[in-house]
């Protein structure tokens, strides 16, 4: 007996799936719905944990940060470093580095005439800046730094506005040195900065990197460097900078650095995959259900082609052939709704009426949906491989009817 | 709608002609059900913890401040005679909480290192009554009325200025005045929050210290109260107003003090409903399905029973009932299974990798324990049992129109 050829068994599915369209188009709305709302979600999600990492990455550690190894538990100016020598030059010359930064970072008080903040005076080389943190990009008013000499002070809007005090106006900043003594300096405000999130613009205030380490007494020290590679989600090319750690400096990727970041990061992995898991157990039950139903109609049909000679490997491998067409009819208009859906939201979701919750989780107030192709890739293997084990059983009690018995069924 | 007997012996018969069937369909709901009872106890047991854990650590339910104070937190926008007014308060709502706070910020100095830093100044007898820092107290004790110079500080900020207990502290800041402030403090006490930026930048010293080392007289920056219930603010801000009738000052509640909250409750929320909803409808679907094949199963049958003369409308009743017993099992077991896992999860408290980093961020602890209640268990389910009878709609509505004769000769 010759094994039925692929494209009858293909047809033969096909039409079977047709022969009560009510059931089939209803089965087909539910897994529709289920695939847009598994990719739906998980997009909405992962615009908003990328938003959150890339806020946090450009609100200055960069993707691999370099400092003191006490430097991250106590971020005090006896725990700089020195800058960086020649192997470190070399490596940070590699391909794989889109940028880098040597940065003096200190906890300081800042004082104008009506009030005082508490902040963290960064100095910088304002060239290298451009594109690894906000701040170049970012003024609203006044100038940014020119050079590492440059005596102006860059601060945040809202920090302008707490101190009471305007562009041009001096304001004095106090530290301590490498030998606790404390430090202060008048500056004049040259700039005026704004970011997403309001407590970035009272956290940092800028100024020339070599003038910071003249008031602070620290020679050429630094407090960190700030490495940008191609992308936050793989720094794998910035893997040889770890060669360097020894016990003066520790070389750290971002996650690391932020724990809070990258467990939700990982995290949001597991949730995406209970979320599409739970989603399609939900949708398991009418799916078994329209099966065994198409099945227990077709009895009689079954036992005559069994009769006829037909195997019950066929039976089986047709049923599921069923399954999957189902399956992917339901998966293509599922897949086709959600990319629909999230381009249409690509201008991103106004979450300004939650504005104040969005600022507490670090997290801009418009949400742009992102559509991973790993996710779309997930979604479609686990909903293909679940729908087939889900019809397995409906498929292998046709194929055990007794011919005679499935004839005579009424 | 009136059922008699043979109605309902009619629906349950026809329910178990297909007893895989009707199960699949149960189970469709069960599970639902079950998620439902669980997640949404979860979320309450968590938003409980959210609630009191923000508040209870600094912000309180109620604040007595300077008008405007709340967005420009200002040295010179004070609450005058705050000490005399807090008293007037005490006496005025015996069952509430009352404590006076001032707020600067500082340079804070040891032999070693020089921070800036939150400088409170609390009322060492009665902050422990408003806020649960006091009992955080992990090295040492927290201020006492009598002490002088005495100060209570964070864990991170205890290693980053490198002093223990007895080690001293000098404070340089500017008074109310904006004039140079400085003052002198030993440290009694190390307290541990568990949140990373109270640790690393808070410091308490006694009111009355404060007061004289930032030149405040006898004023304070707010007049903290604790509530018994954080959902009946009411009658304590009328009686508050009725008190504190100078021009100039305002009460805030904790919704205005701490807009995130509430806020990230409903976004949570609202992201919740959204999964919900989705399973919900998938159920519907399934409920559906189920129905509309068990009518059209049935289309000879029904012709039959039409045509000798029974009303469409009770064949529609019929689906009803039939609906309607399936999502009532499904209910009863989605509920009883899901009152199971929650008293369980209720006792082992619930956690998965990563939680635990997570939720510190927000000073959350790293289990969740789900708080169940009448509401928490009855809500999914009841939107669930609605959504399947509203999904035999279309089932039934197709009865309304089947004509006999034509139903008959059906296949």
């Amino acid at each position: 007996m010759t094994p039925m050829p692929g494209a009858v068994l293909f047809r033969l599915a096909w039409r079977n799936l047709w022969r009560n369209y009510r059931r089939t188009i209803i089965m087909l709305a539910a897994i529709t719905l289920g695939v847009w709302a598994m990719l739906f979600m998980t997009a909405v999600m992962r615009g908003m944990v990328d938003d959150m990492v890339q806020t946090a990455v450009r609100s200055l550690p960069g993707h691999v940060q370099i400092h003191h190894p006490e430097y991250r538990d106590d971020p005090s100016i006896a725990n700089s470093m020195p800058p960086p020598d020649q192997m470190l030059l070399d490596a940070l010359a590699q391909a794989g580095v889109v940028a880098w930064a040597g940065r003096v970072r200190v906890p300081a008080v800042i004082t104008s005439e009506r009030d005082t903040r508490g902040t963290t005076l960064v100095g910088i080389d304002p060239e290298a800046e451009t594109g690894l943190s906000f701040v170049s990009d970012d003024i609203v008013e006044g100038r940014f730094l020119g050079s590492p000499d440059d005596k102006g002070l860059v601060v945040g809007r809202k920090m302008i506005d707490d101190l009471e005090t305007r562009l041009g106006r001096r304001v004095v900043v106090m530290s301590q040195d490498p030998d606790n003594e404390i430090v202060d300096r008048g500056f004049r405000i040259v700039g005026v900065y704004e970011a997403n999130l309001e407590n970035l613009e009272e956290a940092f205030v800028f100024t020339g990197r070599r003038y910071a380490q003249s008031m602070l007494n620290m020679d050429e020290s630094i407090s960190e460097i700030a490495v940008l590679g191609k992308s936050y989600r793989d720094v794998s090319d910035l893997s040889h900078l770890k060669q360097l750690e020894g016990s003066a400096r520790e070389v750290l990727p971002w996650y690391e650095l932020d724990a809070y970041l990258g467990t939700m990061l990982s995290t949001m992995d597991g949730f995406v995959l209970v979320w599409i898991i739970v989603v399609f157990l939900t949708l398991s039950f009418g799916l078994v259900n329209t099966l065994v139903m198409a099945v227990f109609e077709r009895i009689r049909e079954i036992g005559l082609m069994q009769a006829l000679g037909m195997r019950p490997s066929m039976i089986l491998i047709q049923v599921l052939l069923e399954t999957f067409l189902l399956l992917a009819v339901g998966l293509a208009a599922g897949n086709l709704l959600a990319v629909v859906s999230v381009a249409a939201l690509s201008d991103g979701i106004d979450l300004s009426i939650v504005s104040e919750a969005m600022q507490w989780m670090g997290v801009a107030d418009v949400l742009y949906p992102a559509l991973e192709i790993r996710d779309l890739v997930t979604t479609n293997v686990v909903v293909i491989v679940l729908g087939l084990l889900a019809g397995l059983s409906p498929a292998w009690r046709a194929s055990r009817y007794q011919p005679v018995e499935a004839l005579t069924k009424v | 709608m009136r059922v008699d007997n043979i109605t309902l012996s009619l629906a349950w018969r026809n329910l178990w002609r297909h007893p895989r069937r009707t199960w699949l369909t149960v189970g469709a709901m069960v599970f639902s059900n079950i998620l439902l009872v669980f997640m949404i106890s979860l979320q309450f047991g968590m938003y409980r913890v959210m609630y009191d854990n923000s508040l209870s650590l600094i912000t309180g339910h109620l604040q007595v401040q300077a008008e405007g104070y709340i967005d420009e937190p200002r040295m010179r926008s004070t609450v005058p005679a705050a000490g005399g007014l807090a008293n007037a308060l005490r006496q005025a709502m015996p069952a509430n909480n009352v404590a006076v706070r001032a707020m600067a910020f500082a340079l804070v100095s040891s032999a070693e290192r020089s921070l800036g830093v939150q400088v409170v100044g609390v009322q060492p007898s009665y902050e422990p009554d408003v806020s649960n820092l006091p009992g955080l107290v992990k090295q040492g004790r927290f201020l006492k009325a009598s002490d002088e110079r005495a100060a209570v500080i964070g864990s991170s900020l205890s290693r980053n200025l490198k002093v223990g207990l007895g080690d001293e502290l000098t404070l340089f800041g500017s008074g109310r005045d904006g004039s140079f402030a400085a003052g002198i403090a030993n440290v009694v006490g190390i307290f541990e929050s568990g949140s990373n930026d109270i640790d690393r930048s808070f410091m308490q010293i006694p009111l009355t210290e404060f007061q004289e080392v930032f030149f405040m007289g006898d004023q304070g920056h707010s007049i903290v109260v604790m509530t018994p219930d954080l959902f009946e603010l009411e009658p304590a801000m009328s009686t508050i107003r009725s008190i504190v009738d100078a021009d100039g000052l305002v009460v805030h509640d904790w919704d205005e003090l701490q807009p995130g909250l509430r806020q990230s409750v409903q976004a949570d929320m609202a992201s919740a409903w959204f999964m919900y909803a989705v399973l919900i409808v998938l159920v519907a679907f399934s409920v559906l399905n189920t129905q509309l094949m068990s009518v059209l199963d049935r289309t000879r049958e029904f012709g039959i029973v039409m045509a000798l003369g029974l009303a469409p409308i009770r064949l529609g009743r019929l689906v009803f009932l039939e609906t309607g017993i399936m999502a009532g099992l499904g209910l009863l077991l989605g509920v009883a299974a899901g009152s199971a896992v929650v008293s369980w999860f209720g006792f082992h408290g619930f956690t998965y990798p990563g939680l635990e980093e997570m939720s510190a961020r927000f000073n959350l602890p790293g289990r969740i324990y789900p708080s169940a209640s009448f509401a928490s268990l009855i809500w999914g389910p009841s939107v669930v049992f609605l959504a399947c009878l509203a999904a035999a709609i279309y089932p039934a509505a197709k009865l309304l129109r089947l004509q006999p004769v034509a139903a008959m000769r059906a296949a």
